[in-house]
């Protein structure tokens, strides 16, 4: 495999084919925020957090890094006055879903976002689709899929799936970068045996 | 809706998961709606995941996941049939058939929609009852349509 040179930041960084810029800045110590990205998971490009700046001949185009594939002489920037204002509004519109999530909080402070910038909708999710691709490629279980489009989407359990699967993996909680994903499960579970759950909350 | 007749419309596409959507159409089709037991034997038999069924079937507004009526009705309240006095048309259609939009009665013989429009507004009020377009509709020449309607 050819190793390809680019720019980041100003570093020379060595890196493969097939690499993606956060790969290549992340080798080389830089580091970008994320919160979509998972190493063992497909890059999916929904949280747009991992944005940076491409300088072409002159031009910059804003391009997400998760996704972006690494090429020679590439020159990228990671933090730039443009940048960090589009990932503030973005953490901003963020941080209206979760507004208490602690993950979002910390790049709030570090970026100066206002988490009551705009008008509090709180689903606790921000579809960054972690627990879904996490259940369906590394798991391949299925047992978690979005439903619904735009403005209503949403996660959900297949009941049938979930009630045989879930209980002894629960692996996506920790991905989780609001960490809702428990409130959700327990809700779908005692949604589905509501007798089950009301006998083992007595017990416990 | 019985396994033969899903069976069928599997079998027509090929069996093949890329077909997914237009199995999807052809039971949506056939029977108004996708009942559970049909996308459990379209996951089965396509080899796809009920997670992505879901997924797609709550994307598209061309499917429903829960009962429709055998007759769909499509009342348009765009602008220009609004001005038109597209809300009496409506009110006219709820009276009748007791059902505010995005409901279905308790017999599945309506299903009642409001759409924002449908392209003919020099129509308007313009009510789409199983894909045929009335025009210029006013609430009497609605209910006489409505009625006719088994």
């Amino acid at each position: 495999m050819s190793e390809i040179l680019l720019r980041i930041d100003g570093i020379e960084v060595k890196a493969k084919e097939g690499m993606t810029v956060l790969d290549a800045a992340r080798s080389a110590g830089i580091s970008i925020p994320t919160l979509c990205h998972h190493e063992k998971l497909e890059p999916y490009g929904a949280c747009r957090l991992c944005l940076v700046e491409l300088d072409m001949r002159g031009w910059t185009r804003l391009v997400v890094s998760c996704l972006y594939p690494v090429a020679k002489d590439l020159v990228v920037t990671t933090r730039s006055e443009k940048i960090d204002r589009i990932r503030k509004t973005i953490l901003e519109l963020l941080l209206a879903h979760a507004p208490d999530a602690f993950d979002l909080q910390e790049l709030a402070q570090e970026y100066g976002a206002d988490r009551d910038r705009f008008e509090k909708e709180a689903s606790f999710c921000i579809h960054c689709g972690l627990c879904v691709r996490y259940c369906a490629e590394v798991k391949k279980k299925h047992a978690v899929g979005f439903v619904n489009r735009g403005a209503s989407r949403e996660i959900s359990f297949i009941p049938e799936v979930a009630a045989q699967e879930c209980w002894n993996c629960k692996e996506c909680f920790p991905l989780c970068p609001t960490e809702a994903l428990q409130a959700a499960y327990v809700l779908t579970e005692a949604l589905l045996s509501p007798h089950l759950h009301s006998q083992s909350s007595q017990t416990r | 809706m019985d396994k033969d007749r899903i069976d069928r419309i599997i079998d027509k596409h090929g069996c093949e998961p890329s077909y997914l959507i237009q199995v999807l159409l052809d039971i949506q089709a056939e029977n108004n709606w996708l009942p559970r037991e049909a996308l459990e034997r379209v996951a089965e038999r396509l080899q796809v995941s009920m997670t992505r069924i879901q997924h797609i079937a709550t994307f598209y507004k061309a499917f429903s996941l829960v009962p429709k009526g055998r007759h769909q009705i499509h009342i348009c309240v765009g602008t220009a049939c609004h001005v038109r006095g597209a809300s009496r048309v409506l009110d006219t259609v709820e009276g009748l058939t007791g059902i505010k939009p995005g409901e279905t009665d308790l017999d599945l013989k309506f299903s009642l929609e409001t759409v924002n429009c449908l392209g003919c507004c020099a129509l308007g009020p313009v009510v789409e009852i199983d894909g045929k377009t009335h025009g210029k509709m006013s609430p009497a020449e609605t209910a006489d349509v409505v009625k006719n309607y088994e």
